[in-house]
């Protein structure tokens, strides 16, 4: 600006909001910092918990009686603390509510992005949502209360707590995360692509298999990993219905223990501060995040690839 | 050309449109599967709940007999986490959101903040009850109490409020940035008054899916140690309390001992369903209403 005119005017109006406003300009990135380090402090929080507390278990019982060891007893008068009945328990269920969820969500993510006219979808959607968004504590409710009998007219042995019916309730809980991730990742696909093998006379189903499928791949394999890590992370589900039993067991009509059932059980219960199985929630604790952690970046991994597939 | 394709032959190309039918119908009888469940886990809850959901359920304290019990207690501590959590999350994350988007540079300190955001979103939620335990209830003392549970749950949900922020913020066009820049407006003044309001909408139905999950979650409750007893209605922040979710859990528990007690659940079930549903509706409402394309 060269007039003089104008340029005492800023200058007046910049010496009168200046100091204020500059100062307040200089403030608020360090606040929102503050405010995003919160989130960073939360995960340094939670590994150093989890870390600090595992640690003086590992002091008590050795790496390789936790990982090795076939029984779990933390409140016996010789306590025995081997993680395997847990881990057993817990991806029993998961491998169950997977063999439930990967077929129905892909089937739905087929039917919403490949066959369903825009309205279906429209209308379909909310209800996946909704789906997804019923709390855990009452798809628990629902499978020790309403699936475990239906299950047991058709298995008489069935036990009132047992693996088989949280794990399929699990699958019910999953089916939306995976019908939406994967179905996104076909949505996706270039239509140009479908066209092209249309055009060549291949059927819908013949579309759907051959060409958005593969080329959609690692973004259905992404949505199959972050639900067994939703699966493996599950309390509330496995809590009430599959009971506490710690025993080594494969058999799912049975009572089974899971990694985070085993938190929730000694947290409620008498687990005083201190003792050794007190130190064993922390231990378990960093198993199943270091589990689930792995999973979501393999997820996150796939999922980036297959972006830049496309 | 040596061989004519295979699909030329008639009885062939049947064979494809058949399989093709066939796969159609059982893609559809897999999504009327998942509505089905839906349709009878509330029917199931609303059944199981009839007779009990009543004003004196509504309104009563918490007591072991089944006829009397009432879940005014664990409403009002599901309020009472909701007061705390609200505000925290809400400027936690849509500062953080802000940030991320409008402040932050491109570079390792940006992408680190964002890798460990998508982390913590997958961070089973019992482990942050074993974070609100160890740190809110033991080391800063705040005990089970309301305060102690609503900062969990807080942490837990940040993320999903940041994300959904961020998502927001960045469909605000550029146009508008530059307009506000053009008029002689600050940074913070554009984000504030611009940026800010232009991305309301979506912050807010992010926010209040976030809250509608967090007033859902049982299991940071439980681990971060909410008592099992029966206690009065909280009236301060500082106090122990019961939430809705908790309370289902232990009839639940319970009613192998008391078979009422499932009822009952039953019944608070429906209560947190139609909490939720509310909760839900207001955001579906906010994102018709507000929603703006540019």
């Amino acid at each position: 600006m060269t007039m003089n005119g104008s340029a005492n005017t800023r200058d007046l109006i910049l010496r009168r909001f200046a100091r204020g406003r500059r100062r307040g300009e200089r403030l608020v990135p360090g606040l929102l910092f503050l405010a995003a380090s919160v989130s960073v402090l939360t995960t340094a929080g939670i590994v150093l918990i989890l870390l600090a507390d595992s640690l003086l278990f590992f002091r008590r019982v050795s790496v390789f009686e936790f990982f090795g060891g076939t029984e779990l007893a933390p409140l016996a008068p010789e306590p025995k603390f081997g993680i395997l009945p847990l881990l057993v328990g817990t991806l029993s269920t998961s491998l169950i509510a997977m063999a439930v969820a990967v077929p129905v969500g892909l089937a739905i993510a087929v039917y919403l992005s490949e066959y369903a006219p825009g309205r279906a979808r429209n209308m379909l959607k909310p209800v996946l949502e909704a789906l997804a968004g019923i709390p855990t504590i009452v798809y628990g409710f629902f499978a020790y209360s309403f699936v475990t009998p239906l299950l047991a007219r058709l298995i008489p042995a069935l036990e009132a707590k047992n693996a088989l019916s949280p794990g399929i309730v699990m699958g019910f809980m999953i089916i939306p995360l995976i019908a939406s991730l994967s179905g996104d990742a076909m949505s996706a696909v270039p239509s140009a692509l479908r066209e092209g093998a249309l055009a060549l006379g291949a059927t819908r189903l013949e579309v759907t298999f051959r060409v958005v499928m593969p080329a959609a791949l690692s973004g259905i394999i992404a949505s199959f990993v972050l639900a067994v890590s939703r699966a493996v992370g599950e309390t509330m589900i496995v809590a009430i219905a599959a009971g506490s039993n710690k025993t080594l067991t494969f058999d799912i009509t049975g009572s089974m223990q899971t990694m985070t059932a085993y938190i929730v059980e000694f947290t409620s219960g008498d687990a005083a501060s201190g003792t050794t199985g007190y130190y064993s929630l922390y231990a378990v604790g960093f198993t199943l995040f270091v589990f689930t952690l792995l999973m979501n970046m393999a997820a996150r991994h796939l999922s980036r690839r297959f972006r830049e597939g496309v | 050309m040596t061989k004519p394709f295979p699909a030329a032959s008639p009885r062939r190309l049947r064979l494809r449109l058949a399989l093709n039918r066939t796969a159609k119908t059982l893609f559809l009888l897999s999504t009327a599967f998942a509505l089905a469940v839906l349709a009878v886990l509330i029917a199931q809850m609303a059944a199981q709940s009839r007779g009990w959901l009543d004003w004196p359920f509504l309104s009563g304290k918490l007591s072991l007999d089944p006829e009397r019990a009432g879940i005014l207690g664990a409403i009002v501590g599901s309020f009472g986490l909701m007061l705390v959590m609200m505000p925290v999350t809400f400027v936690l994350g849509v500062a953080t959101a802000v940030y991320l988007e409008e402040y932050a540079r491109e570079g390792r300190l940006k992408s680190f903040i964002q890798t460990n955001i998508s982390n913590l979103a997958g961070v089973p939620s019992v482990i942050f009850g074993l974070l609100g335990l160890t740190v809110f209830n033991r080391l800063l003392g705040l005990g089970s109490s309301i305060l102690a549970g609503g900062l969990t749950l807080s942490l837990l949900v940040l993320p999903i409020v940041v994300v959904s922020g961020q998502e927001a913020i960045r469909a605000v066009p550029g146009f508008l940035r530059e307009a506000a820049y053009a008029a002689g407006a600050t940074k913070w003044q554009t984000v504030r008054r611009v940026v800010l309001p232009a991305a309301m909408p979506g912050i807010l139905t992010g926010f209040i899916l976030a809250v509608s999950r967090a007033i859902g979650e049982t299991a940071p409750l439980v681990v971060l140690g909410v008592p099992v007893f029966l206690l009065p209605v909280p009236d301060s922040l500082l106090d122990d309390f019961t939430a809705l979710p908790v309370q289902i859990y232990y009839w639940t528990l319970d009613a192998v001992l008391v078979k009422a007690y499932a009822n009952l659940a039953a019944a608070a079930i429906v209560v947190l369903l139609a909490l939720l549903f509310l909760l839900n509706a207001a955001a579906i409402w906010i994102r018709a209403k507000y929603q703006r394309r540019y």
